[in-house]
């Protein structure tokens, strides 16, 4: 273990001391870093004034938090540079060769790499903010609590590390530093997003929340450094290789997979889909497990927690019951409000809306997405179980019919958008990872066409003529 | 020790850069690979040093499978890269420091390694200068220092003396023939003929990812062009069509002033001509061996592999 933590460190260690010997890295960063907290200091002073005179009732302590994690940020975005030629700048130098014809591991390099693309950031972005820090406490303001301050500082290592670990995956795919640079927007856009939704969390005051952030920006930090190891490979970063599309390869690459050799819509079903479907075994049992753990615990939290939220008298409830009894002649207006292509188009988007959110973090969102939808169910028929109707009734007559049809499509896509992400973290010598990507995504789109589709389509059917008439016989027995 | 068999390599597509090449190089030997650019010498080397899997047929380095062994092979090796590929920014001592913990040496082994080899090239007085500071031929120098530092038992080097100046040079093959003499099996890949003619045993021609020849330089000679050939020069014109030749000697020139020919037994016939000439009192001013060298060699199979002919 500590020979590969010395590896390791002896790659970071000379990226280092190669980044601090380069003036035009360390200058505009020391401009940054000292210059930029008396900028923020002095324009949230001076914003706050401003607010104030026409009654925005702001206090400049209530900003704090947020300069901080901008201030933090900054350094941080600069150095995504750095990080995005950890590989692909020793490429085109030519200084990689000698680095891989060493006896050092592929985890030392990259690990070594990825270390000192975090690191060096995190030491500005600290200096920063520590500077920062020291100018608040010279105002007469509140100065944020340590609980806040250990939040702001773990965010801000998260965003470096999911920052850095990005930015290394692209600068071992891409085969030219100004590719690399380009494609830096897909890192910097998303966290620029993320500190959006971060600054809101802080804002609306609920801390505690902002761990759900921290942890949630790391797994997914994890998972990049994860897919940049398993597709690290010696032989690319040794390419010749020039940055073009290829669309007709990525075609032939995506048609083969999706067609699976199949010459008539039997055998595709047969070699194709059924065979993708056997193959998603361990994701299949993963998220059905998940969706009755999501559907158990909804209910339960639901029964044990709604009454401490909502008046629950038995007047009351003899209220909602006769209001949920009054709505049931909306049911027979389903086949106009919504029919069922309109409600087939909404599930077919909700699932390729989970594919989406997949596709952008190795499936891990798409399975929330689907998660929190079986959270829903469970809710729903807590809330029916609290106002007096029999869950289990409701669930026979009002899910199960279309349920069946329209859960299993849900399963099979999540099971997909899972295994996906799972073979984008995977090792694969035989492929590249555009070529393993095409080939997942193929391998769910044989599922989506040949299963979640036509079982969409039934459940739609069955959930705009079936489903209400069902709900309305078993009304009565509630 | 280097073996190869049936080693290839495909890129994308349907092409070969390297196309069943094998290769046995034993300790105490050196094998100079020439072909043009883009022969496939870099791909062989870089399978050699485990950093390309090979499509198919296999390698064995230092004992070591490059496939299934590939940091055995790595940590076995010392390879001078097409590139120099050296760190601007650090100095030369530092360099070789640096590579020095890479290949896992002591403090001690690190520090009279890069002494020894920054002395031997003539770098010592420039050891605290950053590479980036250094001529095209210190950097080279610097680059095949780091090759040695682990004292490898294989080394692959590709142009090893290329940008350097002629002292320069001889001293860089002064230290090949040293540690070919030291029993370290070396892959030399050059553009550089008399190099290769200078140091090499062994000598394999590669053309589109093929070895079209593979031997020594004796070897390949006779592969090439035949049996050795003689000439006789003669002071004045000399009817040569009077002489009666013995038995088995073919005339492949014949002009006023001399005489090429070709013979599968020399001992045994060269004095018989000598002979025969000294009768017909020809104006003989010399009786030699035709020099052949590689560069004829190379050329003459280049030529061929391309489907042309080869005029000396």
């Amino acid at each position: 273990m500590r020979r590969e933590w010395n590896a390791i460190w002896l790659v970071a260690q000379r990226e280092f001391k190669d980044q601090v010997r380069d003036w035009r890295i360390i200058a505009p960063m020391a401009l940054l870093v000292f210059m930029f907290p008396f900028i923020a200091d002095d324009t949230t002073r001076q914003a706050v004034t401003f607010m104030n005179r026409y009654g925005g009732d702001l206090i400049l302590a209530n900003l704090i938090p947020f300069v901080i994690l901008v201030i933090g940020f900054f350094p941080l975005s600069f150095t995504l540079v750095v990080a995005l030629e950890a590989f692909v700048g020793e490429k085109e130098r030519g200084t990689i060769e000698p680095l891989l014809s060493s006896p050092l591991k592929d985890s030392h390099l990259y690990l070594g790499k990825l270390l000192v693309g975090i690191l060096t950031p995190l030491l500005f972005s600290y200096i920063s903010i520590g500077l920062y820090l020291i100018l608040v406490s010279r105002r007469d303001v509140t100065f944020p609590s340590a609980y806040m301050l250990t939040l702001i500082f773990l965010l801000t290592f998260s965003h470096a590390v999911l920052m850095v670990s990005a930015a290394i995956v692209i600068s071992v795919q891409a085969t030219t530093i100004r590719a690399a640079n380009l494609m830096a927007s897909f890192v910097v856009v998303p966290v620029a997003f993320l500190l959006q939704g971060e600054t809101i969390l802080i804002f609306w005051g609920n801390e505690n929340v902002l761990w759900f952030a921290i942890v949630a920006v790391v797994l997914l930090s994890i998972l990049l450094v994860r897919l940049g190891l398993a597709h690290f490979k010696r032989e690319y970063l040794l390419g010749r290789e020039i940055d073009t599309l290829n669309f007709r390869n990525m075609y032939r690459v995506f048609r083969e997979q999706f067609m699976g050799g199949a010459r008539s819509v039997g055998e595709w079903y047969r070699v194709a889909v059924f065979d993708a479907v056997q193959k998603m075994k361990a994701p299949l049992a993963i998220v059905i497990t998940l969706a009755v753990i999501a559907v158990f615990a909804s209910y339960f939290w639901v029964t044990n927690n709604l009454p401490a939220y909502v008046e629950l008298s038995p007047d009351r409830l003899d209220e909602l019951r006769a209001m949920v009894g009054d709505n049931l002649v909306v049911l027979d207006q389903l086949q106009d409000q919504l029919p069922a292509p309109l409600l087939f188009f909404f599930n077919a988007r909700t699932t390729l809306v989970f594919l989406l959110m997949g596709l952008i973090s190795f499936g891990t969102l798409g399975v929330v997405l689907y998660v929190v939808n079986f959270a829903l169910i469970g809710g729903v028929l807590g809330a029916a179980n609290l106002i007096g109707f029999s869950p289990l009734l409701i669930f026979a007559a009002g899910v199960l019919p279309h349920g069946l049809f329209e859960l299993t499509a849900v399963i099979l896509a999540t099971a997909g958008v899972l295994k996906m992400g799972v073979l984008l973290v995977s090792p694969n010598t035989e492929r590249s990872l555009g070529e393993i990507f095409l080939v997942a995504l193929a391998d769910w789109f044989r599922v989506f066409i040949g299963l979640v589709i036509p079982l969409l389509a039934i459940a739609a059917l069955i959930e705009v003529y079936l489903t209400p008439v069902l709900i309305k016989m078993v009304f009565p027995f509630l | 020790m280097i073996e190869c068999e049936d080693l290839s390599k495909k890129y994308h597509g349907d092409f070969w850069a390297v196309d069943g090449v094998s290769l046995n190089v034993q300790p105490g030997e050196i094998l100079a690979l020439l072909g043009q650019n883009g022969a496939g010498k870099t791909t062989t080397v870089r399978m050699l040093t485990a950093l390309i899997t090979p499509t198919r047929g296999w390698a064995r380095v230092a004992g070591y499978d490059v496939v299934q062994q590939p940091q055995e092979v790595r940590a076995n090796v010392g390879v001078l890269t097409e590139q120099h590929g050296l760190y601007m920014r650090m100095t030369g001592e530092e360099y070789l420091d640096f590579f020095g913990k890479v290949y896992g040496l002591d403090a001690e082994a690190r520090r009279s390694r890069s002494q020894y080899l920054l002395e031997y090239f003539g770098l010592a007085d420039a050891a605290r200068q950053r590479a980036g500071e250094y001529s095209k031929g210190m950097k080279q120098k610097l680059a095949l220092a780091r090759a040695l530092i682990h004292d490898p038992s294989v080394l692959l080097l590709d142009e090893p003396t290329s940008a350097m100046d002629p002292e320069s040079a001889q001293l860089v093959r002064n230290e090949i023939a040293r540690l070919r003499s030291s029993k370290r099996t070396i892959l030399i890949c050059t553009h550089n003929l008399a190099e290769a003619e200078a140091l090499a045993d062994k000598i394999a021609i590669i053309y589109r990812g093929r070895i079209l020849l593979n031997g020594s330089l004796d070897e390949l000679k006779r592969w090439v062009f035949g049996a050795v050939e003689y000439e006789a020069r003669f002071a004045e014109p000399f009817e040569a069509g009077e002489l009666d030749l013995p038995e088995g000697v073919e005339v492949t020139f014949r002009s006023a002033t001399s005489l090429r020919f070709r013979v599968e037994a020399p001992l045994a016939v060269n004095p018989k001509i000598l002979e025969e000439l000294v009768a017909h009192r020809a104006p003989l001013v010399s009786f030699q061996e035709v020099a052949r060298k590689l560069e004829h060699v190379y050329l003459k199979t280049m030529a061929e592999a391309r489907g042309g002919t080869y005029a000396a």
